[in-house]
């Protein structure tokens, strides 16, 4: 090295042609191809490992959107000794129905085709399915009809995959008999301990009245907290601590809100636990400081130009800004508000503190009753030891991430769209 | 009728009210008046009646809503039959509150024969108080709007008063932010003092025996150490996440500005938003479910002992991952600050590009880099669903990656979701795990933006 070495008071020119300096440079230049390899390998890792969770959560997650079935023939004429249809048309079609004794007559039936242990071979809810097919349509009361009804978990799991001998056994002597259907519970049920009858309503429900309520708080809010902080705060001492506490919220740590929610929401004001309207607000808390951050960079991006047009034909500070400033920094303001909301919606540690996660088999009717949402249902079932809660937690998980995509596609398409450079 | 539903007429007749008040000032230019001496627009005059007819009216309901409760029961245990009533505060109170129940509606049966008795002068009292609230509610806005009315006159100062108003109001929400901050300090830390009264601060902040128990021991050996939980935090979050994520973040971002073609770098930015915008549930469940048990094959394989199903190096590695389009978005900022000057310079002194980044880009960029990795740091010590559901609980002092160890986050959790009664130094402890957390976090925070600014301002 040091014999070709280049120092400042050599004063013949540098031989490029050289061997040691074509060395040199080929060295360099495979550096150079070596950083850039370097590099483009993180990206594509990266972009690779968002593939393969994917993957890994479309595969398990798609065979929960299907259940395995067996079918069942009840003959209603006989086993419900004549019953009418015109009986279970109305109101109260439900409270009669229940006399009538469908599970009996189910289980009767399933008896009689699969021997006497045959309903162990079912799932413990399927004879609703027949029920809700009974309301749906009573007339089918008059003949013959046969159903497709879920199999009970373990069989479930295995004929979609793999099981123990005994239960691949039991499999191959049903046979044919076995086929996969549409599981129109996973969409319309909520939470149950049967991982056949589970469903994500309620817990679909619970999100949306939670983030109708974080919307109706954190919107205005926020906005007008921009507003204020961008267009008509003084600079002084006050200002630069509202925004110095609003910046460290957006930081703050998601399950510290939720501590504040349990002391404050649930220990002070005695609001009810796991309670949409307690999630909201704590959600809106959390949503807030996103929605002013974002809101004060779309107010900032208007020209100066608008405002002083406005004022110079006599426009008062507040009609400058709510009817020229406002209108122009919504779509930064929107594109703000779906980001922060699609955040809210995937969060779950806060609402764990404020006692979301009970068992709740009902969607919620108002924004009191015990609720559940989406993350923390799916937080919950990937608790249980039951092997049919994997598929399951993984079909809500694509359920989830497909709102969630849509919110963040939502939100791109109104940036590209709508937002002016000006 | 409940007190939503009255809330809801109330804004129904400020409509009314807004309506009316327009009508009148749009009156004026009829009747004569020049348009000149006429001092707001007439949708101002409709906004100034209608705010004087909803707002005192509904912040009397909403202090209506807070004293009723004790009105009614002052009335109800004024009747005669609440002289039978057992004297000690508790079961009084359980009484009291299963007859206000059924008077309401919300029960159909009552338990303690006794309250069967009090619902009767409960019902009374409610209904009495309801009809008083409603009576009164509706008569402010009556009163209100008709005075704001009859004082819509051509000379009003209508838009001034309503600006003032509506400034007010921008204030207000701009406040929300510091009494959250105020609220969130305030409880945590009037919730860890309740804590500190029965387990002292020294064993809880240099105790190594994590332990928690409903009844605080004798000193010394409460099982309220939380420094097991502080190394799994700093070993998850700061350790092996950033481990991952520095690398992977940095040499993305550097791709990214330097490298790629404006094709690539339009598909793989939005990639990375996705990667972060993933609800970290998933990322739990993918952990526990795909990565933890991969992990420990590969350990038990290579025969390290001690390989657990929740591993720290599961959680961190996911975690790492999860911080990685943050860091990259950081790093991306800080290396665009470096004013292109320098890096002209560099190209031009027939460095190559790598030569370039490595001893001018990133030197230079340095102090935002830093910063955005401090950020990083704080957002993973405080991430919580990924520990939970794959680190595990076992509260180890473990260098070892393959074992379990627990965390702050983990803890709280854990403290918050088992069996609730809130005094005891268990669930207390919960509160003063988050001090420690929103401490720690809030002094990264400022550090890091300190730092970003400071470097920010260098090169502006």
């Amino acid at each position: 090295m040091n014999s070709g070495a280049i120092s400042p008071i050599d004063p013949t020119p540098t031989d490029w042609s050289g061997d040691l300096m074509q060395k040199r440079i080929k060295k360099r230049y495979a550096a150079e191809r070596r950083f850039k390899a370097l590099g483009l390998g993180a990206i594509l890792l990266s972009a690779g490992f968002l593939l393969f969770l994917l993957v890994v959560m479309v595969g398990n997650g798609f065979r929960g959107f299907t259940q395995t079935e067996l079918p069942v023939e009840v003959d209603f004429p006989a086993l419900t000794g004549g019953a009418q249809p015109g009986q279970f048309e109305g109101p109260n079609a439900e409270a009669r129905l229940r006399s009538l004794g469908v599970q009996d007559i189910v289980n009767g039936s399933i008896e009689v085709q699969y021997g006497n242990d045959g309903t162990d071979l079912f799932s413990a809810g399927a004879w609703t399915t027949v029920q809700a097919s009974i309301l749906k349509n009573p007339s089918i009361l008059t003949e013959k009809t046969t159903f497709y009804l879920p199999v009970e978990s373990e069989l479930d799991v295995a004929y979609k995959g793999t099981g123990n001998p005994e239960i691949e056994k039991k499999i191959s002597e049903l046979g044919d008999r076995l086929s996969t259907g549409f599981n129109s519970n996973f969409m319309s049920n909520s939470d149950a301990t049967d991982p056949m009858q589970v469903g994500i309503w309620g817990a679909f429900k619970g999100s949306l009245i939670t983030m109708l309520i974080t919307l109706a708080l954190a919107f205005p809010i926020g906005v007008s907290a921009a507003l204020y902080l961008e267009e008509y705060a003084p600079k002084n001492r006050y200002t630069d601590l509202i925004e110095v506490s609003i910046n460290n919220l957006a930081a703050v740590p998601s399950i510290i809100f939720g501590l504040l929610g349990l002391a404050v929401f649930l220990n002070i004001f005695g609001l009810p636990r796991s309670a949409a309207l307690v999630g909201g607000l704590t959600l809106a808390l959390m949503t807030m400081p996103v929605i002013v951050i974002s809101g004060r960079n779309a107010v900032k991006s208007v020209p100066p130009s608008i405002r002083e047009a406005a004022l110079g034909i006599g426009a008062s500070p507040i009609q400058v800004v709510f009817h020229h400033v406002l209108p122009l920094a919504l779509p930064g303001i929107l594109t703000g508000t779906i980001i922060g909301m699609a955040r809210a919606l995937g969060e779950t540690a806060p609402l764990l503190m404020i006692g979301m996660r009970a068992f709740i088999a009902k969607p919620p009717d108002g924004i009191t009753d015990p609720s559940t949402v989406l993350p923390v249902q799916i937080f919950l079932w990937s608790d249980e030891v039951n092997r049919g809660f994997v598929e399951k937690t993984s079909a809500a998980i694509i359920v989830l991430l497909a709102f969630l995509l849509t919110m963040n596609a939502v939100a791109i398409y109104l940036r590209n769209r709508f937002e002016t450079r000006w | 009728m409940t007190t939503t539903a009255l809330l809801v007429l109330v804004i129904g007749l400020g409509c009314v009210a807004w309506f009316f008040g327009r009508v009148k000032a749009s009156g004026f230019v009829s009747a004569g008046e020049k348009r000149g001496t006429i001092h707001s627009l007439p949708s101002y005059h409709g906004w100034y009646v209608a705010l004087w007819a909803a707002v005192p009216a509904t912040v009397f309901l909403i202090i209506w809503n807070i004293v009723s409760p004790g009105l009614i029961t002052d009335a109800a245990l004024a009747s005669p039959v609440a002289q039978q009533l057992p004297t000690d505060s508790f079961s009084r109170g359980s009484i009291l509150a299963e007859a206000r129940s059924i008077a309401s509606g919300d029960q159909v049966k009552a338990f303690n024969p006794l309250s069967e008795t009090m619902v009767e002068p409960y019902r009374t009292a409610i209904s009495y108080y309801q009809t008083l609230g409603m009576a009164a509610a509706i008569l402010l806005v009556f009163a209100c709007g008709v005075f704001a009315w009859l004082r819509v006159k051509p000379d009003l100062r209508a838009r001034t008063k309503v600006e003032r108003i509506t400034m007010i109001t921008l204030l207000l929400a701009s406040l929300i932010a510091i009494i959250t901050t105020v609220g969130i300090f305030i409880s945590l830390i009037f919730e860890s003092a309740r804590f500190f009264s029965m387990v002292s601060p020294i064993d809880f902040l240099f105790g190594t025996e994590w332990n928690p128990k409903s009844v605080a021991g004798s000193r010394g050996e409460s099982g309220f150490g939380a420094i097991p939980l502080f190394w799994g935090t700093v070993f998850i979050g700061a350790i092996i996440a950033m481990l991952v994520a520095i690398p992977f973040g940095l040499m993305s971002a550097i791709y990214l500005t330097q490298y790629a073609p404006s094709q690539l770098r339009a598909w793989m930015k939005p990639i990375l938003e996705v990667l972060a915008g993933i609800p970290t549930v998933v990322y739990g469940y993918f952990a526990a479910l795909t990565v933890a048990p991969a992990l420990r094959d590969l350990a038990v394989s290579i025969g390290i002992s001690g390989a657990s199903s929740e591993s720290a190096l599961a959680a961190g590695v996911v975690m790492g991952i999860m911080i990685i389009p943050f860091v990259s978005s950081m790093a991306d900022d800080s290396i665009a600050a470096v004013p292109s000057a320098m890096r002209d310079g560099s190209l031009a002194m027939g460095a190559t590009k790598s030569e370039t980044i490595k001893k001018v880009l990133i030197p230079a960029a340095l102090p935002g880099v830093v910063g955005g990795v401090l950020l990083a740091v704080s957002r993973a010590i405080g991430e919580t669903m990924i520990v939970v559901m794959a680190a595990g609980l076992a509260a180890n002092m473990t260098a070892n990656p393959f074992s379990s160890v627990t965390t702050v986050t983990t803890q709280i959790v854990k403290l918050l979701t088992g069996d609730q009664e809130f005094d005891s130094p268990k669930t207390l402890a919960a509160f003063a795990l988050g001090l420690v957390l929103f401490i720690v976090t809030l002094l990264l925070n400022l550090i890091a933006l300190r730092v970003v600014k400071k470097y920010r301002e260098a090169y502006e």
